[in-house]
């Protein structure tokens, strides 16, 4: 376990996340984030890399921001899932699994577009029980949450979001999901919401969408991931540990 | 101006169960017959790598394109209706199977009771049992006109099953493969619910307990737990579904083709008869008319009530004075339920759709409901469908939903929790229903269905007093920690519940009071059938699809009829 955290905590996150930001300053951002992504060994930085067996997170990675451009933002963001899944003595959270660039990656797709769902006007707020009514889309909407939590660090505290403590984050979350704090064409209730779902489908989806680092969190769930059968275990009555295997030792 | 193609015998407006299995009976006696599929061609090799909780179960790759299509929905006729914008609620499928493709397989038949729920209720419990706002009524087929078909269905299924239920009704033959397997999850529920004097038995099943061939010579694979089945397809061909039964079968007659892509927004109809329907394809946005002798609407409750909706065919329900009856009897299912939590770890990962087990002793009119204030009831299950980790992350009571506490509760009970729950019946009630939408249209320019729905009395007795018995079996199981389902309030189309919605397109015995006759022919035009759970004149404790089966094979057999005859089949 202390082997697979190597290079986990939030701190060394804000170390090289600094470094991320120097580089977009002398180079192209694509270029910028996949040197910092890979460190000497072809790891993944900040993420433990490919210990023992379920290797398939082996190999380079090409993990790099689709939506945000404004690192600001996407610290908020990292420090935000962080405080709903948070790094204990289980396991990394939710910034060791890669899950600030799973929903970057997320919001620049379908997911981000509402692709898939009705967008169609007239809109009206509607009732609770008549679900998601906003024109907005959901990457607008965590364009705007996260302006919001940066305005509220600033306005309680007069420091960066992520310049805080974790019990002052906390507030701030808190008020969003007491619906506390005023969006626009959305209430801050749902995007908590929003962000509290993204962040588990980040932390617990298979490593192929860039959460999930080396399956860490299937490890400390004991979920297996993609098994072909347990035909032969499903009648013992002893609890069975698997090393998870994810979709990506399928494609060979 | 649209294209007018050649004229077929019968036309099938989607290829889930109901337009599989009319294609395959039909086809097989001489019928030329086309379905009309608005998704895409799939199959058993496009599930390989299925076993992706977060793009099947959680995004929903192999449901309905809302972007297209959707339902408004409103609580009560007070409310602006509104689009349901994104999947909550319900699952609606597309493509080839529809939603037969990403269901858990339990296959049930509805019992003796439900078909003829209101003279027995009646007979029982006097007239007065429930207040008139509650639209019981008979669904003119008995169990036993149906019992050939429910056979017929379970035989092209393979259902895996044991005759093991006191309360269900008289079975010719036995299931066609033995049960599932009995894992110690389901061992506990079984002891408990033996304690507690009740008779649990093996759920029947659509996951295989063993390789299985049909009367139709297609192979249907052994199960292998893998904890993957509703929400996505079986890479293994070992979950019935429509696209590796019915759908082979009718295609080797050479008397059946499936048309992908297309759209059908509009039955035509001339004088008493229907003349075929309009389609668009959905990749050139061409319209063609596909002329048919019969037309058949098998696509999904909702959709084959708005197609009747919008080419007019039928009187519209309306609630103010209770006439008409397009769009009536719109039911869902009630949902009881409980939540264990133990010290032990379980292999809850493990699992297939329909691996459970079941008691009916508070389904039906199982029991006594003299004392009771509500009819009907629930078949109670333990199912273990294989619990995944975005979706499952139980919480004892009082627990934050965020943060370390969070985390590590959801992350110790995810292998210690097990959840007992009810399919309760849903009993139609007057301000339940479905119309036409006035504002909101879909990408074809066509009006949304809208929903108007929200849980009555009934459902909230029936909710509270199956709830109870749920936790305590649960109790009886050995959890430490029992949470029983919190009551009912109202509907709310954002969480996930079932995918059981029926009616608006009721069968019955008159004109009066349904949609259809009971072999499912239209009573405005004799060459019109509409074939699926809308033919539901209430929703019973049980999952639909079985019984939606039954009332397919029985529809074929009409059909085939009446492309000899003619007329009326009533």
């Amino acid at each position: 376990m202390a082997e697979d955290k190597k290079g986990l905590s939030r701190r060394d996150f804000l170390k090289t996340t600094g470094i991320a930001t120097g580089a977009l300053v002398g180079g192209g951002l694509i270029g910028g984030l996949v040197g910092y992504n890979v460190n000497k060994e072809g790891q993944v930085a900040g993420t433990g890399g490919h210990k023992g067996a379920g290797s398939e997170q082996g190999g380079a990675s090409n993990r790099g921001l689709m939506f945000f451009t404004n690192m600001g933002e996407f610290n908020v963001l990292s420090q935000a899932v962080e405080r709903i899944f948070p790094e204990d003595d289980l396991g990394p959270g939710a910034i060791g699994l890669g899950v600030p660039y799973f929903i970057d990656n997320q919001l620049a797709g379908n997911y981000g577009s509402n692709a898939k769902e009705y967008m169609i006007g007239p809109f009206f707020a509607g009732e609770a029980t008549q679900g998601y009514q906003s024109r907005l889309t959901r990457a607008e909407i965590f364009k705007q949450g996260i302006a919001k939590m940066e305005e509220e660090a600033k306005g309680r505290f007069d420091k960066k979001f992520v310049d805080l403590e974790g019990g002052q984050m906390d507030e701030i979350i808190t008020a969003f999901q007491k619906n506390e704090v005023d969006m626009k064409g959305v209430s801050s209730e749902f995007f908590f919401k929003l962000l509290r779902q993204a962040t588990l489908e980040g932390a617990y989806a298979d490593p192929i969408y860039n959460g999930n680092v080396n399956m860490d969190a299937w490890r400390m769930k004991e979920f297996p991931g993609n098994q072909m059968t347990y035909i032969a275990e499903i009648e013992n009555d002893k609890f069975m540990k698997y090393e998870p295997k994810s979709l990506s030792s399928m494609e060979h | 101006m649209a294209t007018t193609l050649d004229k077929v015998d019968v036309v099938t407006v989607g290829v889930g169960w109901g337009g599989g299995i009319i294609g395959a009976e039909c086809a097989k006696a001489g019928l030329k017959v086309l379905g009309l599929e608005r998704g895409k061609s799939r199959g058993t090799e496009d599930y390989q790598l299925i076993h992706d909780e977060f793009r099947y179960g959680v995004r929903y790759d192999l449901m309905q394109d809302l972007s297209k299509e959707t339902i408004s929905f409103r609580n009560n006729r007070k409310m602006r209706a509104l689009p349901m914008r994104q999947m909550g609620s319900f699952l609606l499928g597309e493509g080839l199977g529809g939603s037969g493709t990403h269901w858990n397989g339990h296959t049930w038949r509805f019992l003796p009771y439900d078909f003829e729920i209101k003279s027995m209720t009646d007979k029982k419990y006097g007239k007065d049992k429930l207040s008139s706002d509650y639209l019981l009524q008979d669904w003119g087929v008995t169990y036993d006109e149906l019992e050939p078909y429910f056979e017929k269905f379970e035989k092209t299924a393979g259902i895996s099953g044991e005759d093991a239920n006191p309360f269900w009704g008289k079975r010719k033959s036995d299931f066609p493969t033995p049960p599932m397997k009995k894992t110690p999850i389901l061992k506990k529920f079984e002891k408990a619910t033996s304690n507690l004097g009740y008779t649990p038995f093996m759920l029947p099943s659509a996951n295989l307990s063993e390789p299985y061939e049909n009367p139709d010579g297609e192979s249907i694979m052994a199960c292998q737990y893998c904890g993957f089945c509703e929400r996505f397809g079986c890479e293994y061909g070992a979950k019935t579904s429509p696209e590796i039964t019915v759908v082979p079968t009718a295609r080797k007659t050479g008397n059946y083709d499936v048309r992908f892509h297309a759209n059908v927004v509009e039955v035509l109809k001339k004088g008493n008869k229907v003349t075929g329907v309009k389609y668009i394809d959905t990749q050139t946005g061409e319209e063609f008319i596909q002329p048919a002798n019969v037309v058949v609407l098998t696509s999904y409750v909702m959709n084959n009530a708005k197609l009747l909706m919008v080419s007019g065919i039928g009187e519209m329900y309306d609630p103010e004075t209770g006439k008409g009856t397009l769009g009536k009897n719109y039911a869902y299912q009630i949902l009881p339920g409980a939540t264990g939590f133990f010290d032990e770890q379980m292999n809850v990962f493990m699992g297939a759709g329909s691996l459970g087990m079941t008691i009916d002793d508070f389904n039906g009119d199982n029991f006594d409901h003299g004392n009771l204030d509500f009819i009907h009831g629930a078949s109670l299950s333990i199912v273990q469908t294989g619990v995944r980790p975005i979706a499952s992350n139980p919480l004892p009571p009082d627990t934050p939903v965020w943060g370390e506490e969070f985390k590590k509760a959801s992350i110790h009970n995810y292998t210690r929790t097990l959840n007992i729950g009810g399919q309760g019946a849903s009993i139609p009630h007057k301000e339940n229903y479905l119309t036409l939408d006035p504002n909101y249209k879909d990408a074809y320019g066509v009006p949304l269905l809208q929903l108007t729905y929200n849980f009555t009395e009934q459902d909230k007795n029936l909710h509270k007093y199956l709830t109870e018995k749920t936790a305590a079996i649960m109790k009886e199981m050995g959890a430490k920690t029992v949470m029983a389902g919190s009551p009912i309030t109202n509907y709310d189309i954002v969480p996930y519940q079932t995918t059981h919605n029926t009616g608006g397109t009721i069968m019955g015995v008159s004109p009066d009071n349904s949609v259809v006759n009971s072999q499912l022919q239209h009573w405005d035009a004799e060459n019109l059938f509409v074939v699926g759970a809308g033919n539901f004149a209430h929703n019973g404790g049980y999952n639909p699809t079985g019984t939606v089966g039954a009332l397919a094979y029985r529809a074929a057999d009409g059909i085939v009829k009446y492309s000899k005859n003619g007329g009326s089949l009533v």
